[in-house]
């Protein structure tokens, strides 16, 4: 949703990766925020494997006698569904707990689409600075113009409903970041001296762009990903609560959320935890990114 | 200078055009018959299909199309909603004050209670206040807003009863639309209570839509305001004594600023995106709900005026923004340029 | 003063409605949309016909208040010849039409009203056919065109309609929206000044209500009509305030932001009949939700196939869970409601034994795996189509049949359910004039079993056609009560459609509202109502 303070992450000022990784994790590990948040992703990445196990009951069978129960510590509630029932007797911690799973495909997916085509488009527009250049990103600044949540649903739209196409969809919008921040670091890079010494070495264009300046341009790259992974679950989310993302019986937590709505004054439970669950999994992520921000970036190091 | 201006503003035409043709492409990609749309529940006959079709133009290429679209957007016609037959530039213009007015107010409450938290982190650095702050405002960062307005309702609506539950005032005050800002409009009307409704109903929806750019300016303040504290000239500022509050408030404040205006302007993408959630959720009569109910609707011609008319205006202000910071910044003009 | 508004919006909020000058009675009704506009013949919405038609607008005959039954409107009476293809309608004499900002009445409402209003429709070449849209959709649904012959002026109050053949539900039809009688005098000024799209921005009409002023998705702004003939309304302004959610309109009525509602969500129905401050009115709709089997396609041609899937579904978890007491089990494919429903029927039992058994004989043992197709929109008869289809799922899993989730946009999946797509779908209808041809011969009918057809289980039996054909040629009610039970009868033997339910309309009022009363027909009409 907000990508714009991502984008105020400077190329340049982002050192190569080439220290080593000890170095590196010193730096992270000194960061009580990220190591709590390293935390909670890994938490939640033990709950995307074992959801089958954990999961008191199936996300998805409903049972027809206990619609709406409160969860456990409530009045009229039990610890067969320690945190209740929705709509149609299906068991929320079970359907929270699967719902981890889709959170995380929907990250992975996201950044692996949009991070592959959009260093893909970066480099392309880094290394062709004439005519494809200015083309990329011309197109780059146009697709801007539009916010990235109504592109998405217009997106959607023409691909229909469901949970890949919204992850699709959430793709494309997130480009234009991926496609200017590789694009910003390869220009830096171009001008270093050890790009020339490859060039009169005598190595190809497309050698150049993947083996020698791509792995120096990751840093900003892997902070724009994890930036990115945690807006596309709420992007995703936003989606699925307009019921554009994840379709039933699939335990979404956006599409959880939309199913709910009717009964926000009746029964908390049932809008409350999976909002929760996303705000917890999204600030996870959103702590890690900082914290790895921190660690790659010199100018914060003291 | 004056070639800066010429350059940012002649790049507005390719980009103006590019919008044309988006906004053409992906909703002509949209599956699903207008002519459908305009039947209605029973359903339509061949026949009458293919005569509606003609009558609309739907039945020629889609170059000819676009031509004879941008033909019209050129006269300023964007063509009239399949559902309710009115100009798609009429009812945007209706609804567009209400978006601009929600946002404007959330822009505020992110700014007002943003740039002071940013500040007061930035000087307390690693103090208990800092990370209260820092951690406050990535919690307002990861916040799913459409969620965050749910709670807001049942808390201060349904539960403590202090906020109206949706829409843009009560319908007992009957404002004359003269500005379509309620706020200027309820001042205008001789009715005093007006103004409070109109206030009332905007508290809830500015503060979820606020959310998130007060999150961010929160974040950029405090940043922006550590890297200018640490520069040399207001360690000599310190060294030469200066009162600790005239070195943050005049000195580095101001030079710490330039970066968060940045970040401002560019919130305006994100603010009609947070749009659409908020004004679905609070019912609030703006071009967000009127999006998302075109395209529930299939109404294509509203969908791409509204799609069309939301990229000229986030050109227009991401254009201004950075004239405005070429200003402010000459280092940039010339970077740039 | 700005401290003070601000403190005042956020403590006093509550109590703002109450602060508001209310010398004169205004009745706030939160609406479920927006009209479409404010010309009844192109629209399709009952939220456009509660805004236009019932508030602005009369028809020659209207259905009595609450009931499907129809009486006299602008027509004090009517005669129909022997044959059944005369009607000559005798209209009231002065009926006033109502003064807007734009437009002041120089004659009362006449039969040159009655001829033009449904000429526009009607002629191609009538000056305003393409006027706002030509798309007079109702108009052609309930196949006018070929239903009428000529329209007559015989003196200023006689107007004489001709048919090409006798049509049992023409009567009806007259009072259901489409027909409502629009001004001549005002569109001749209007096409005179150039500016003929205002008749239906701006509307003059007969009805209760004056249309004030209309902000889009937000208000609507009516005052009585204080010259409408049936009688000034008790209320002085009439207000729909656009309210889309339906628990937002609850917490609207609660908080008395609301006099009246309509659609509460099911979910809250029991909190409101628990308020002593609330009213909740209910009255059977005239609509079906069903499930429909394509028996043109495996294994739905099978009738062992489709009553094995009767067999499978609890309704009654359905009806519980999702209508949540806003509905009823359907049998048959008209609503009890509805003059001749055939009590005897019974429903196909609920039982998974003996489902499997009929898929085993049916050559389907290791079951099968099919789409189901669900609505991707709450419609009037169907609260939450997602949520059923779920429900459906997993009762289909235990008779072993793998049951996938489909749906579109509503406007596609129409197109794609008459297309003849799906063969396992969701699908519903509300009446439109109270007439059971309306549910059996529209739905179910042969001529209807083709690509663009209503009857989307393609379904084509010869016996049940001719009992509904029969029904159609004969006025005589006992008569064609007899073909519709007989129909109905088939109908259940054969099970082209897994019956789902019938919901009930709902609204709820504030304490001290009166006379309101819920139309079948869904319609909310306020021109009795009265509140203290």
């Amino acid at each position: 949703m907000s990508q714009s303070e991502a984008e105020t992450v400077d190329a340049g000022a982002v050192a190569a990766t080439d220290r080593p990784l000890l170095e590196f994790w010193r730096y992270f590990s000194a960061n009580r925020g990220a190591v709590i948040g390293l935390g909670g992703i890994i938490l939640v990445v033990l709950l995307a494997i074992f959801a089958d196990i954990v999961s008191p009951h199936s996300p998805t069978i409903s049972d027809a006698q206990s619609f709406l129960k409160p969860p456990a510590w409530e009045e009229g509630g039990s610890w067969v569904y320690p945190l209740g029932t929705d709509a149609i007797g299906r068991d929320m911690l079970s359907r929270l707990i699967h719902g981890t799973r889709f959170s995380l495909l929907i990250g992975c997916i996201v950044v692996a689409i949009s991070g592959t085509i959009g260093v893909a488009l970066g480099l392309c527009a880094g290394f062709f600075q004439g005519a494809p250049g200015i083309l990329i990103m011309r197109l780059m600044d146009i697709v801007l113009t539009i916010p990235p949540l109504l592109l998405a649903i217009v997106l959607v739209a023409i691909l229909g409903p469901g949970l890949i196409n919204a992850m699709i969809a959430v793709s494309i919008t997130y480009l234009p970041y991926f496609v200017r921040v590789t694009r910003a670091a390869a220009l830096a890079e171009l001008t270093k001296d050890y790009v020339t010494a490859s060039r009169v070495n005598g190595a190809g264009t497309l050698r150049l762009m993947v083996m020698t300046v791509l792995p120096n341009c990751m840093a900003p790259i892997i902070v724009q990903a994890t930036l990115s992974f945690s807006t596309a679950i709420l992007d995703a989310a936003a989606l699925g609560f307009l019921s554009l993302g994840a379709q039933p019986p699939t335990p979404e937590w956006g599409t959880m959320l939309a199913d709910s709505r009717d009964f926000v004054l009746r029964a908390w439970w049932v809008v409350t935890l999976p909002g929760l669950a996303i705000l917890g999994t999204v600030l996870a992520f959103n702590i890690l990114g900082d914290g790895l921000r921190d660690a790659l970036d010199p100018r914060l190091k003291r | 200078m004056l070639r800066f201006l010429l350059v940012r503003v002649s790049l507005i035409i390719p980009t103006f055009i590019g919008i044309t043709l988006l906004a053409f492409i992906l909703v002509h990609s949209v599956p699903g018959d207008p002519i459908q749309v305009l039947a209605g529940e029973h359903g339509i006959s061949a026949e009458r299909h293919a005569e509606l079709l003609k009558s609309y133009g739907l039945d020629q290429p889609l170059p000819v199309q676009y031509w004879r679209y941008v033909e019209h957007v050129l006269d300023g016609d964007l063509g009239r909603s399949l559902i309710t037959h009115a100009p798609v530039i009429e009812e945007f213009g209706q609804l567009f004050p209400a978006t601009i007015e929600l946002s404007i107010a959330a822009i505020l409450f992110a700014v007002v209670f943003g740039l002071p938290a940013g500040i007061v982190a930035a000087v307390r650095r690693n103090t208990i206040l800092d990370h209260g702050v820092m951690g406050a405002a990535l919690t307002g960062y990861s916040m799913p807003i459409f969620w965050w307005g749910l709670l807001l309702i049942i808390l201060f609506s349904n539960t403590l009863g202090w906020t109206p539950v949706s829409g843009r005032i009560d319908v007992a005050f009957d404002v004359e639309p003269v500005t379509g800002f309620l706020l200027i409009d309820s001042l205008l009307s001789d009715d005093p209570g007006a103004f409070q409704s109109a206030l009332s109903h905007l508290i809830l929806p500015a503060v979820v839509l606020g959310t998130i750019p007060l999150a961010v300016i929160a974040r950029m303040t405090r940043s922006s305001m550590l890297e200018v504290l640490g520069e040399d000239y207001i360690r000599t500022a310190r060294a030469k004594g200066l009162a600790p509050l005239r070195v943050v408030g005049i000195h580095a404040l101001r030079n710490a600023l330039i970066p968060v205006i940045t970040v401002i302007g560019l919130q305006i993408g994100y603010l009609f995106a947070g749009a659409i959630l908020t004004e679905t959720i609070f019912s609030w009569p703006g071009v967000g709900k009127w999006l998302i109910d075109s395209i529930n609707r299939r109404d294509y011609p509203v969908l791409q005026g509204g799609v069309l008319l939301i990229g000229t205006v986030v050109m227009v202000v991401n254009l201004i923004v950075d004239m405005l910071y070429g200003l402010i910044n000459p280092r940039i003009r010339h970077k740039r340029a | 003063m700005k401290r003070y508004a601000w403190a005042a919006g956020i403590g006093l909020a509550a109590a703002i409605g109450f602060s508001a000058p209310t010398m004169a009675k205004t009745f706030v009704y939160c609406s479920e949309g927006s009209p479409e506009n404010f010309y009844p013949a192109i629209n399709t919405t009952g939220t456009s016909f509660d805004a236009s038609s019932r508030a602005i607008y009369s028809r020659l005959v209207e259905f009595k208040l609450g009931t499907t039954e129809v009486g006299p409107g602008l027509a004090n009476k009517w005669d129909v010849s022997a044959d059944g293809l005369t009607y000559t309608f005798h209209l009231r004499t002065g009926v006033k039409w109502q003064t807007t900002k734009t437009f002041k009445p120089t004659r009362e409402f006449n039969a040159d009203d009655v001829i033009f209003s449904f000429e526009r429709q009607w002629k191609t070449d009538n000056a305003y056919f393409k006027v706002t849209s030509d798309n007079h959709s109702y108009f052609n649904d309930m196949d006018m065109p070929k239903s009428l012959k000529a329209i007559e002026k015989v003196d200023d109050h006689t107007v004489r309609f001709v048919l090409n053949a006798p049509d049992a539900p023409f009567l009806a039809n007259m009072a259901m929206d489409f027909a409502s009688i629009e001004s001549k005098e005002y569109a001749d000024a209007m096409l005179k000044a150039g500016t003929p799209e205002k008749m239906d921005q701006e509307p003059v009409g007969t009805g209760p209500f004056v249309l004030e002023s209309y902000q889009k998705d937000a208000v609507i702004r009516y005052k009585a009509n204080a010259s409408f003939y049936a009688g000034k309304p008790k209320i002085d302004n009439l207000v729909f305030a656009i309210t889309p959610d339906a628990s937002v309109r609850f917490a609207k009525l609660k908080a008395g932001e609301c006099d009246l509602i309509p659609y509460p969500a099911p979910a809250d129905v029991p909190a409101m009949k628990a308020d002593k401050k609330l009213h909740v009115y209910d009255q059977a709709g005239l609509n079906i939700a069903y499930l429909a089997f394509n028996t043109t396609k495996k294994p739905y041609d099978n009738l062992k196939v489709r009553l094995a899937v009767d067999m499978a579904i609890n309704k009654k978890a359905i009806v519980d869970a999702v209508y949540l007491g806003t509905g009823i089990a359907a049998t048959n494919p008209i609503p009890p409601s509805m003059w001749s429903y055939d009590k005897q029927v019974k429903d196909t039992p609920y039982d998974p034994e003996q489902s499997k058994k009929l898929l085993a004989e049916a050559g389907l043992a290791n079951g099968f795996e099919t789409d189901l197709w669900y609505m991707p929109v709450q419609r009037p008869y169907n609260p939450n189509g997602k949520r059923i289809a779920e429900l459906m799922q997993a009762d289909l899993a235990k008779v072993g049949i793998k049951a996938n989730l489909v749906t579109y946009e509503w406007g596609e999946y129409r197109k794609r359910l008459q297309a003849g797509e799906p063969s396992l779908m969701q699908f519903g209808w509300s009446g439109d004039n109270g007439d059971p041809d309306n549910f059996l011969y529209t739905l179910l009918g042969c001529a209807a079993a083709k690509p663009g057809g209503n009857n989307v289980a393609r379904w084509c039996d010869q016996d049940f056609q001719a009992a509904i054909e029969d029904a159609q040629r004969t006025p005589d009610i006992k008569k064609r009560t007899a073909d519709y039970e007989k129909a109905q009868v088939i109908f259940k033997q054969q099970s082209p459609w897994f019956t789902i339910g019938h919901s009930l309309q709902i609204a709820a009022s504030k304490e001290g509202v009166t006379g309101f009363k819920l139309s079948p027909l869904a319609y909310h009409d306020f021109s009795t109502v009265d509140k203290n």
